[in-house]
C-alpha cells in the first residue's frame, strides 16, 4: 500500500485527556483502573473510566445527540488540537472530500438502557425524551462528528466488536486508494454501559482485579472507555523525521466461534502476515508489539502463540490495557495513538499489573519500560465474533 | 470518481418478497407486490449450537447471502463480505434493555453473544468457513448505500470479488415505537472487478447531490422509505426491468449514490 500519514492524533481514556497526558502515564507506569463505580451496577470489578465525561455540554444545535458516548467523543475531539486540524483540512481539501470512519461496539446504548427504566408504568412506553437515531444507534457516534464538523463525505460506523477502530484505518484507505475522499477521521469511541459490563460478566470474562494480561493467574478484562482520533492524509513528499505513517494492514476472521478465538490462533496469524505483507516487512522488521492482550485465559494464550509463530520471542511486546482497561471498540484507535507516541517518544511501555509472566507464552513480554528508539510497530486488535485486524506503524526517519 | 463493478449473483429476503428470482415480477411491476411477513428460513448450515443461538438478523442474512453467492456460482468461504445494518438484532436488544432494568440483570452468554453488531458475520463466518476480512458497518438509515460504497472499494482496490449482506430487523415495543422498522429485511449483492459468464449487470457507482429514486409501486416505495437496507431497492427494480439506466439510491443527508447500470 501507500503509506498514509497519520497527520494529527489524539487519545482520551482513563490513563488520561489528550497525548501529553497519555504519554506520561505510560512514562511513569500510573494505571486508570478502579473499583468499579459506575452508575448502579454491583459487579465486583475495576474499569477505566474517563473523568470528567458527564460535564461535557455539546452545541445546543446537537443537543439530541446527548450521551455518554457523544461527551466523550467531544471531550476526545477538543484534545491536542485535534479539532482544529480537522477544520484546516475541510480548508484544505473541501468537507466533502474527508471521509469519517469511526469504530465503536456499544455507541449509546447506556442511553436506552436507562430510558428502559422510566418506561411507562401502564403502557411500557419509553420517555418522550428519548431518542433512539441520534443516541443509541451505532451511528450515532459517526453522525454526531460529521455534524459537528460540518463534513459531507462519506461517513460510517465500523462496528465489529473489539477489532472496530483497527478496522477504520482499513476502511479508509480503500476509500482513499479508490480516489473518492483525500482524507479521513478515522478513530474509535466506546463508553461505559450496563450491557457490556454485566455481559462479559456473564461470560465469565471480567476479572475482579485490575485486568493482568500474560500474567500465569490473569482471570479476565478490566472493561474501559475512550475516545480516540487519527486523521489520516496521503504522504506528502517531504515530512519530518518523527512523523508517523501507516504502513500495513491485515485483516481476517476466525470462523471458529463467536466468542473464543481460533485455538491455535490462526486468524490472529494471518492478520499479522497480512498486515507485514502490505507492508513489504518481514518480522524482524518489527521493533514492538502492541498487543491485544485481554487478560482472559484464552485469548492471552492464543495470541501468544499466535506472536511467538509470527516473530519467533524476541520482539519487545506489551498490552497498554493494564493501563487503560479494555476499551473495547475504541482499543485499535486508542493502541494506534499509543503506537505513534511510541515511534515519536522512543517510548515502549511496559505492561502494566502483570507480576508472574505465563512461562508458557514465549514472547519477549515487557515488564519495565524501555527507552529506545523505534522505527516500526504493530499492533493487534481481535474481537467477538472472531474478527481481527493488525496495523503496522513506521517513522518516517527510521534510526 | 466512479467506481465500477459487476453484479453475478443476487440475494433478497423481505415482507412478501422470498428471494430474487419469484420476486422480479413484482419488482418490475409485471405482476402486483403483495406483502405479507418475512419468512425466514432456518439456518441449516450452521451447526446446531450456533443454529439454536442465531436470531433473526442471522438467518436473514444467511438466507440471502448464500443466495446470493449460489446465483453466483462462488464458495463463500473465498469472499471477503461487508455486512451493513442499521441496528442489528432488535428482538435481542429489546430483551437486555428489560433485564438490566429489572432488579435480575444477569443477562445470558447469549443475548450478549447476539448483542454485539458484528454478530452476523460472526456466525456466517462459522456458517460459511470464510477466514477472509469482513467489514462490519452502520450508517442508520444510510447503511445500504455506505455498504455498497465499502463492497465497491474492496473490489476497485483489493481487485477481488466481495459480497455485500444488507440487513435490517425490526425492534419489538417499546423500541419499535422509537425506530419503527416493520419488519425483517435483506439485500445481498456479489460484486465482482470483471466481467464474467455470471454478470448480471455493470454497476458505475459515483457521490450524488440529485434526489433518490422513489419506486412507482406505494407499497414498494413505502418498504423502500421503512427499511433502510430496502433502499437499495431502485437498483434492484432496474435490473428486474432489465433497464439500462441511472438509478439514484438514498445516502446520507449531505449526498446521495447516484448507480449507472448497464445490464450484461
Amino acid at each position: 500500500m501507500n503509506p498514509l500519514w497519520l497527520s494529527h492524533s489524539t487519545a482520551t481514556s482513563s490513563i488520561g485527556c489528550g497525548l501529553d497526558q497519555t504519554l506520561t502515564a505510560l512514562r511513569v507506569r500510573r494505571p486508570g483502573l478502579v473499583p468499579c463505580a459506575f452508575d448502579t451496577v454491583d459487579l465486583a470489578t475495576h474499569i477505566g473510566e474517563v473523568a470528567g465525561v458527564d460535564a461535557v455540554q455539546l452545541p445546543a444545535h446537537l443537543a439530541d445527540y446527548d450521551c455518554r458516548n457523544n461527551r466523550l467523543a467531544l471531550l476526545g475531539l477538543m484534545q491536542d488540537g485535534f479539532s482544529e486540524a480537522v477544520r484546516a483540512a475541510i480548508g484544505k481539501y473541501g468537507a466533502q472530500r474527508i471521509g469519517l470512519f469511526l469504530g465503536t461496539s456499544t455507541s449509546g446504548i447506556l442511553q436506552t438502557e436507562l430510558a428502559y427504566r422510566r418506561r411507562d408504568p401502564v403502557i411500557g412506553a419509553l420517555p418522550a425524551d428519548f431518542i433512539y437515531g441520534t443516541t443509541h444507534n451505532t451511528f450515532s457516534v459517526a453522525d454526531f462528528t460529521r455534524h459537528y464538523f460540518g463534513l459531507t463525505g462519506p461517513a460510517v460506523v465500523v462496528s465489529s466488536a473489539c477489532s472496530s477502530s483497527a478496522k477504520v484505518f482499513a476502511s479508509a484507505r480503500r476509500m482513499m486508494a479508490a480516489g473518492l475522499i483525500d482524507a479521513a477521521v478515522v478513530g474509535g469511541v466506546d463508553s461505559l454501559c450496563l450491557t457490556t459490563l454485566y455481559g462479559f460478566n456473564s461470560l465469565g470474562l471480567v476479572s475482579e482485579q485490575a485486568c493482568r494480561p500474560f500474567d500465569t493467574q490473569r482471570n479476565g478484562i478490566s472493561i474501559g472507555e475512550a475516545a480516540a482520533f487519527v486523521l489520516l492524509e496521503h504522504t506528502p513528499e517531504h515530512l519530518d523525521a518523527d512523523a508517523v505513517l501507516l504502513l500495513g494492514i491485515g485483516e481476517s476472521s476466525d470462523a471458529y466461534h463467536m466468542s473464543s478465538p481460533h485455538p491455535e490462533g490462526l486468524g490472529a496469524r494471518m492478520a499479522m502476515l497480512d498486515a507485514l505483507k502490505m507492508a513489504g516487512l518481514q518480522a524482524s522488521d518489527i521493533d514492538y508489539i502492541n498487543l491485544h492482550g485481554t487478560a482472559t485465559q484464552s485469548n492471552d494464550a492464543v495470541e501468544g502463540k499466535a506472536v511467538h509463530s509470527v516473530f519467533g520471542s524476541s520482539t519487545p511486546c506489551s498490552s497498554t490495557k493494564g493501563a487503560t482497561g479494555h476499551t473495547l471498540g475504541a482499543a485499535g484507535g486508542v493502541e494506534a495513538v499509543i503506537c505513534a507516541l511510541i515511534l515519536q517518544h522512543g517510548l515502549l511501555p511496559a505492561g502494566l499489573n502483570t507480576r508472574q509472566l505465563d512461562a508458557t507464552l514465549d514472547i519477549d513480554y515487557i515488564l519495565v519500560n524501555r527507552e529506545q528508539q523505534v522505527a516500526r510497530v504493530l499492533s493487534n486488535s481481535f474481537g467477538f465474533g472472531g474478527t481481527n485486524c493488525s496495523l503496522v506503524f513506521g517513522r518516517t526517519g527510521k534510526p | 470518481m466512479t467506481l465500477t463493478a459487476y453484479i453475478e449473483g443476487i440475494g433478497l429476503l423481505g415482507p412478501g418478497l422470498t428471494d430474487w428470482p419469484s420476486s422480479r415480477a413484482a419488482l418490475s411491476g409485471q405482476q402486483a407486490y403483495q406483502s405479507h411477513k418475512t419468512v425466514l428460513p432456518p439456518p441449516v448450515l450452521l451447526p446446531a449450537a450456533e443454529r439454536r443461538r442465531s436470531g433473526t438478523i442471522v438467518k436473514l442474512t444467511l438466507a440471502t447471502g448464500l443466495e446470493a453467492i449460489a446465483a453466483a456460482g462462488l464458495n463463500a468461504a473465498d469472499l471477503p463480505s461487508v455486512f451493513s445494518s442499521s441496528g442489528g438484532d432488535g428482538e435481542n436488544c429489546h430483551a437486555i434493555c428489560e433485564m438490566l432494568a429489572s432488579d435480575d440483570r444477569l443477562i445470558s452468554p447469549t443475548r450478549f453473544h447476539n448483542s454485539v453488531h458484528n454478530t452476523a458475520s460472526g456466525y456466517w463466518c462459522i456458517a460459511t468457513g470464510a477466514m477472509t476480512t469482513a467489514s462490519v458497518l452502520c450508517a442508520f438509515d444510510a447503511s445500504f448505500a455506505a455498504g455498497l460504497l465499502e463492497a465497491l472499494t474492496q473490489v476497485v482496490v483489493d481487485n477481488t470479488r466481495s459480497v455485500l449482506l444488507a440487513c435490517d430487523t425490526a425492534y419489538p415495543e417499546p423500541l419499535h415505537s422509537a425506530r419503527p422498522i416493520p419488519d425483517a429485511f435483506g439485500i445481498a449483492l456479489v460484486l465482482a472487478p470483471q466481467r464474467s459468464a455470471r454478470s448480471l449487470a455493470q454497476i458505475t457507482v459515483d457521490l450524488s447531490d440529485a434526489s433518490a429514486d422513489r419506486l412507482d409501486d406505494a407499497a414498494l416505495e413505502g418498504l423502500r422509505k421503512a427499511i433502510p437496507a430496502a433502499r437499495g431497492l431502485p437498483l434492484l427494480c432496474s435490473i428486474a426491468r432489465r433497464q439500462n439506466r441511472q438509478v439514484v439510491l438514498d445516502y446520507l443527508d449531505s449526498s446521495t449514490l447516484a448507480v449507472a447500470i448497464a445490464l450484461c
